[in-house]
């Protein structure tokens, strides 16, 4: 492989709801498995016109009053006409000013019911302030992670090597087509998109060093359980068999769950903040975030030393008073089982269901939390809706029925076995900060075997070695190395089928909608760079008027081709996505003039699906757009 | 100058200004030598050529004393204000409270200081074995680094045992600062709107 583009780094971006991070992998001093790789220092604010290299870049934005600081305390050292700041001066200075300052900007990117181009945050700012898109300030993250790496390497500039930016698996294909238009506004050049447990498992095959073959077979169905600051993402990859060679295959991945460590931090500090209230203590919002950073590290303290029982809390004084004004309280084991073991990580079955309540009448526009904490439950219910993600590879069967026939008949270690009630993981990989904890670790790893067990299954291992903090970054650099073809890749294209809903020629019935049928546009498993059929139907479109169609999505439906058309569905096989819209220039038609149209699906190069109308009887291609105006039924 | 013969205090801050001004201030630091030199040359002129053995030593190199730059010691005690509320807690009158708040504090202000130095400093000690066993410091052993106590006398290889184990610090992970930043301000009055 010696392509005159190929470039000196494969550089790996981990853009996550609290923290990004950069990591690379030098390609002129790396030799098959054997890589060499590091993460960026990434220069930021950590205070007013004080800079710093940290490993990760907290994803904040804090947009100052014009009189609050003085010029020259947002200079960063390779530009002094910044307005704003990202980073860990904005998270500090943000805490005690929130309404200045952009949190989960990627929470907002994926959330189907507002305008992701729009200017909405910081959400509850007053009018004075100028607010910014979420594509905005994923664009200004973005782009101070390029500033950051071409100013500590001015001679490999960022827009000339390989760049890997990490999403959510559960990202559906709008919020995967903004990201990709966030990292190209912000001048990433030849960017991919990656999702994160894949990037997480490819960390832990490049720390192997070559020995993950060693500890994976034939047949191994990979669970990663990948649980970030403001995400919980599930994945499934499969170990196969192929000519001779270890292939892995990702078969699914879960829903988009708005859950993650902080929120268990959050839940921990109300729960201390009630007990100081019956103690005649009243926590103001300073104090009750301070109380949340107290609670984080109690938690951590609680969670890895297992003779620990409680840990004291000390909420400081604001007031230079530091002694006669703090508050001293506890966290003690117990609550914290309560509140983390048995709140975010039941000892649930594997019949367990996520419970979603109606939401009130009236909700505030905010972040559309997952209304369960159990995580255990989400699991659960992911397993169970995949229970057949296997029963279409090649690869696997033939070497699990091998598995069957050696060991004992009743022991199932076939992941197809007609009688599982969910799918059946055999090995296990975390990541994310909170599994330090050997704790939540044993815990998921408990339950998870016990449903196994109830089922006659062999207990699934654990995969150790796992970089908890920065495998998602640096398995994003590694999978740009590999790409070129210097490692295992893992396959599995996109983990959904596409569908647009068509009216049924049918009579109006008053009072009822008219049936619809979802036609499938783009089969399960698209992989990157690859176009799907042309569909036989056509669709009249209106010159110069958007029309809109509605869009579905489904993470179970495999077997589906292009042209498939759907009567029915169960709720869980398909999910409604945003709308998808498609305008028809005028140029060399007459507006108001009908033309047929098919619809055509492609995967690009860097992972986003493209849909695109093609008129009857020419080669034009016309874009049709996700509309991400936050206007769908969600 | 009407005080031709200072007092004993009068002398002892005479001379602490002294220094500092000749650290701060090379002219008066030259001036103060001349006046050194001149009058040594006028009150003993002879017998310190004729006391001599040696005619006319070269002048000795005058060792040059490293000014501390006070940016960085600023810079540490805003550190230590921000993470650990440092000054708050020595500024605090701590004769009216009780062991057990004194504690409660501690335990912050410990747990600050102890994260400031762990990201902006890497410490580690100089000896690695452990207090109170002992040790043989072969000749041309660093001074600087091992400090002899006690019976000093002989010569190398000394033998004792370490009732310290030092400090050193590896590397010194400062923030940078903008020019404009005012390091004099180690925490900002807080007003809240």
């Amino acid at each position: 492989m010696s392509d005159a583009r190929e470039s000196r780094y494969a550089i790996g971006i981990d853009l996550g709801t609290t923290h990004c991070a950069l990591s690379y992998v030098d390609t002129a001093a790396s030799d098959g498995e054997q890589t060499s790789e590091g993460v960026l220092p990434i220069a930021q604010l950590t205070g007013p016109g004080a800079i710093d290299n940290l490993d990760l870049l907290p994803s904040f934005l804090y947009l100052p009053h014009p009189d609050e600081l003085s010029s020259g305390d947002l200079h960063l050292p390779w530009t002094g006409e910044r307005g704003f700041a990202v980073g860990e001066f904005a998270r500090s200075r943000g805490a005690a000013t929130p309404i200045r300052l952009v949190s989960s900007a990627k929470s907002w990117l994926c959330h189907p019911g507002v305008d992701r181009r729009a200017a909405i945050l910081p959400n509850d700012a007053p009018p004075e302030v100028a607010r910014v898109s979420p594509l905005e300030s994923s664009v200004r993250y973005l782009t101070h992670l390029r500033e950051a790496w071409d100013h500590a390497h001015p001679d490999a500039p960022f827009a000339q090597q390989d760049i890997t930016v990490t999403i959510p698996a559960s990202f559906d294909p709008a919020a995967r087509e903004l990201t990709a238009e966030a990292a190209e506004a912000a001048g990433y050049g030849r960017m991919t998109l990656l999702e994160e447990p894949q990037a997480a498992l490819y960390s832990w095959i490049q720390k192997s060093g070559g020995q993950w073959r060693k500890q994976v077979e034939v047949g191994d169905i990979i669970l990663v359980v990948d649980v970030g600051g403001g995400t919980t993402d599930l994945s499934l990859i499969a170990v196969i068999e192929r000519e001779g060679n270890l292939e892995l295959h990702r078969v699914a991945v879960g829903e988009h769950i708005l859950l993650g460590g902080d929120n268990m931090d959050l839940a921990l500090a109300h729960g201390v903040a009630r007990k100081l209230a019956a103690q005649g203590t009243q926590a103001d919002a300073w104090q009750l975030r301070a109380l949340t950073y107290a609670c984080r590290s109690a938690k951590e303290t609680l969670l890895s030393d297992p003779a620990t029982d409680t840990v004291p809390l000390v909420v400081p004084s604001r007031g230079s008073k530091l002694i006669g004004g703090s508050i001293r309280t506890e966290l003690t084991r117990i609550e914290l089982t309560q509140t983390i073991l048995e709140g975010f990580f039941p000892q649930v079955d594997s019949a367990a269901r996520p419970v979603s309540r109606a939401r009130a009448g009236l909700t505030q526009l905010g972040l559309p939390y997952a209304q369960d904490a159990g995580i255990t439950r989400h699991l659960a219910a992911f397993l169970g809706r995949q229970v057949g993600a296997l029963a279409e590879l090649e690869g696997l069967r033939d070497a699990a029925a091998n598995a069957n026939a050696n060991a004992n008949a009743s022991v199932s270690a076939n992941p197809g076995a007609q009688d599982a009630s969910f799918l059946h993981p055999t090995a296990v990989l975390f990541n994310g900060g909170v599994f330090k904890s050997p704790l939540l670790v044993e815990r998921i790893m408990g339950t998870l075997n016990n449903w196994l067990a109830a089922e006659g299954a062999a207990p699934a291992r654990l995969l150790e070695g796992a970089d908890l903090d920065l495998a998602v970054a640096r398995g994003a650099a590694y999978y740009g190395y590999v790409r070129r073809g210097r490692g295992v890749r893992i396959r599995g294209g996109t983990a959904r089928a596409y569908y647009i809903a068509i009216e049924s020629a049918m009579p109006a019935v008053p009072g009822l909608e008219p049936p619809v049928q979802a036609l499938c546009v783009a089969p399960f498993g698209m992989e990157e760079g690859t176009e799907a059929e042309l569909p036989a139907q056509e669709f009249g479109l209106v010159v110069g008027e958007p029309v809109h169609f509605r869009f579905f999505g489904s993470s179970v439906r495999r077997q589906d081709q292009v042209g498939t058309l759907l009567d029915f569905w169960g709720p869980e096989e398909l999910q409604e996505l945003e709308e998808i819209q498609a305008t028809l220039p005028a140029a060399g038609r007459t507006a108001g003039e009908v033309v047929p149209v098919k619809l055509h699906a492609r995967v690009t190069e860097a992972g986003t699906l493209e849909l695109e109308a093609m008129p009857r009887g020419t080669d034009e291609r016309w874009k049709v757009e996700f509309d991400v105006r936050g206007n769908a039924n969600a | 100058m009407t005080d031709s013969n200072p007092s004993f205090l009068g002398r002892i801050s005479l001379a602490v200004s002294t220094f500092f001004r000749i650290l701060g201030d090379g002219e008066f630091a030259a001036g103060v030598l001349r006046l050194r030199n001149g009058e040594a040359a006028a009150s003993t002129p002879p017998a310190a050529a004729a006391s001599m053995p040696t005619p006319a030593p070269a002048p000795q190199p005058t060792p040059t004393l490293k000014e501390a730059s006070p940016d960085a010691a600023l810079q540490l005690l805003g550190l230590l204000q921000r993470d650990a509320r440092f000054i708050d807690f020595v500024e605090e009158d701590i004769k009216h409270y009780s062991d057990a708040d004194i504690g409660v504090a501690a335990r912050l202000v410990h747990e600050g200081c102890r994260a400031t130095l762990r990201e902006h400093f890497t410490i580690r000690p100089i000896r690695d074995e452990a207090e109170g066993s002992r040790v043989t410091l072969a000749e041309g052993f660093d001074a600087s680094a091992i400090r002899l106590t006690g019976n000093v006398v002989g010569r190398a290889p000394f033998s004792g045992s370490i009732s310290h184990r030092g400090w050193r610090v590896d590397e010194v992970r400062l923030p940078k600062l903008t020019d404009s930043h005012n390091a004099k301000v180690i925490a900002p009055a807080e007003v809240e709107l």
